[in-house]
């Protein structure tokens, strides 16, 4: 290849991608940076009507935060999220998907998409059809479980009640997108080996923990992974469902950083929150990276 | 053998049923009269089935303007995504420069973050250019897309690098390569790619609601969470709402769902 073409090709290169790399730069990398140092001023609604009322102010932010009862009740709710969505919603998934890739079924794609549906659909939208389906009298939930003999739940008007009724419909969301995942996995693990197990008398409960779960390790800890990050990034739910109510008990870290942020206009504060948010993130990955590796999975 | 495949059949599809329900439902209330919802227990079908609250929705409350607003926006969204998506992702797989491998890598590492944590300094420097409060504002994060890049990329690195030699031998320009040659093969995952940033501009509830102050500007999923905290008990209503709100984009997930699918695993599993 003579030099001329090299150079033509490498001017080409970084013309088709630096548009691309401008934005993320401009409109994401600069603004999570900015987030940062943003979380050391005191912004508010005076430093946004007048850029000279802005002081930087250290670690008073993080401060007051700590202090902050209603932070640390979003810290706690969304450690719920994840301590009691992450396992729920993961058996769920991998519930639907060993269904869906049984080798019995017949009309596998029509079940597949019907399963999937809910994960395309406006979250808004379902948000507010499932804030009827939950409602405590009418409600289609109540309605059905009242046909097993049990009490109407108020499931969203009560605060040991809220988290769990979102994370239903989180998981009726969700599961779709992680079945497609395990689904997956699941084609890889040979068909001989399972039916192996069966003909030595294992039992399903056996095979799916000493041959199913133990070939897919790696796409679990994927799900569980993204599901963790999911559950960080709950905003629309309380929004939509509950306010964040009732006594809080459904705020969110998003949903309270976005109460300081754009309704209070502590920006600063909010900043910080952000920050806090994505620390929590990057430690939950590495740390079920870190397990993964010590149980050999990846 | 048989009956053991009509049981597991039986089994996918009642839990097909319990999760296609909610859905089902919501078209189903949609189309009944004002209050009739409110019943123990709850009708499954209207008694009289009547298009009054979409009569509503489109008359009085003008959804269609908001309507209007999301198409816009996703639209725009997917165009500009696409624009400038797919030649970065061919670039990163195919042309040789200076300091590519490392700026992928780098890329690579920023999926990790969520776009949330930047969302206050977004809004700040959206402000600065006079963004704000408008659709370029709300339209600007998808500009923004790094997994698209990912996507592309993934699927040129398949491309034979002799094709492209004998191209370049014969004389075209780095340019008419791109959309010559390149742009043909990569119809499917530029069909896939369009589907996610229209699905997902359209879904798009945080940021729109951030940057749309103007009820005017307010695309269909800001509308219908305001609507909603104003009309808690026009349950009719807002099913009707949810309707127009998730049956565009739930039919055209169903009319294209081979690429859906087979991007989210090219995304997720080999990523």
């Amino acid at each position: 290849m003579s030099a001329a073409r090299r150079v033509s090709e490498a001017r080409a290169g970084w013309a088709m991608s630096s548009p691309a790399l401008a934005a993320i730069t401009l409109f994401f990398v600069f603004p999570a940076i900015a987030s940062l140092f943003l979380s050391f001023t005191d912004f508010d609604i005076y430093a946004l009507a007048n850029l000279d009322n802005l002081r930087f102010v250290g670690f008073q932010n993080y401060a007051r935060l700590i202090e902050n009862p209603l932070f640390w009740k979003a810290m706690t709710n969304t450690l719920l999220f994840v301590a009691l969505g992450v396992p729920f919603i993961v058996a769920l998934s991998l519930f639907a998907a060993m269904l869906v890739n049984s080798r019995w079924l017949a009309w596998r794609p029509a079940w597949r998409v019907a399963l999937f549906a809910p994960y395309v659909t406006t979250l808004v939208a379902t948000a507010v059809v499932w804030r009827y389906l939950l409602h405590t009298r009418y409600g289609l939930v109540n309605y059905l479980l009242s046909l097993v003999g049990i009490a109407p739940i108020d499931w969203l008007g009560s605060p040991n009640a809220s988290l769990p009724a979102i994370l239903i419909f989180v998981g009726w969301k969700t599961f779709g997108y992680n079945m497609i995942i395990f689904l997956a996995a699941l084609q890889t693990v040979p068909r001989e080996l399972d039916e192996a197990a069966r003909i030595d008398g294992a039992g399903w409960w056996t095979r799916l923990r000493h041959v199913t779960l133990p070939a897919i390790a790696p796409t679990v800890l994927l799900v569980s992974v993204l599901t963790v990050a999911g559950m960080f990034q709950l905003f629309a739910e309380p929004y939509v469902m509950t306010q964040g109510g009732p006594a809080q008990s459904t705020v969110t870290v998003l949903y309270f950083m976005y109460e300081e942020g754009f309704k209070w206009w502590n920006l600063g504060s909010g900043a910080a929150v952000a920050f806090l948010l994505f620390l929590c993130i990057l430690a939950l990955t590495l740390v079920q990276l870190q397990l993964a590796k010590r149980s050999g999975a990846i | 053998m048989s009956l053991r495949r009509w049981s597991v059949t039986l089994l996918a599809a009642f839990v097909a049923l319990l999760t296609t329900a909610p859905l089902l439902w919501m078209v189903s209330v949609s189309f009944m009269a004002p209050g009739e919802a409110a019943q123990f227990p709850p009708p499954l079908l209207p008694a009289d089935p009547t298009m009054a609250n979409y009569h509503t929705l489109f008359g009085s409350f003008g959804i269609g303007r908001f309507l209007a607003n999301s198409l816009l926006v996703s639209t725009l969204a997917t165009i500009l995504a696409l624009i400038f998506t797919i030649p970065a992702g061919y670039a990163f797989a195919k042309l040789r420069f200076r300091g590519r491998d490392a700026t992928f890598r780098l890329l690579v590492a920023a999926l990790v973050v969520p776009g949330q944590i930047g969302m206050l300094p977004l809004f700040l420097e959206l402000k600065a250019m006079g963004l704000v409060n408008s659709y370029a504002g709300a339209l600007v994060p998808w500009l923004a897309g790094i997994f698209g890049i990912f996507l592309v990329r993934q699927y040129c690195l398949s491309i034979p690098d002799e094709m492209l030699e004998a191209a370049r031998i014969d004389g075209a320009s780095e340019g008419q390569i791109l959309r010559r040659i390149v742009l043909p093969i990569l119809t499917p995952i530029i069909v896939t790619l369009a589907l996610f940033v229209f699905l997902g501009s359209w879904n798009d509830f945080m940021w729109p609601l951030i940057v749309l102050a103007d009820q005017n500007l307010y695309t269909l999923p800001v509308a219908l969470a305001a609507m909603s905290r104003e009309h808690v008990q026009d349950n009719e209503l807002m099913m009707a709402g949810a309707v127009v709100t998730t049956l565009p984009v739930l039919i055209l997930f169903l009319a294209l769902q081979r690429f859906y699918l087979s991007g989210l695993l090219t995304g997720s599993v080999k990523g």
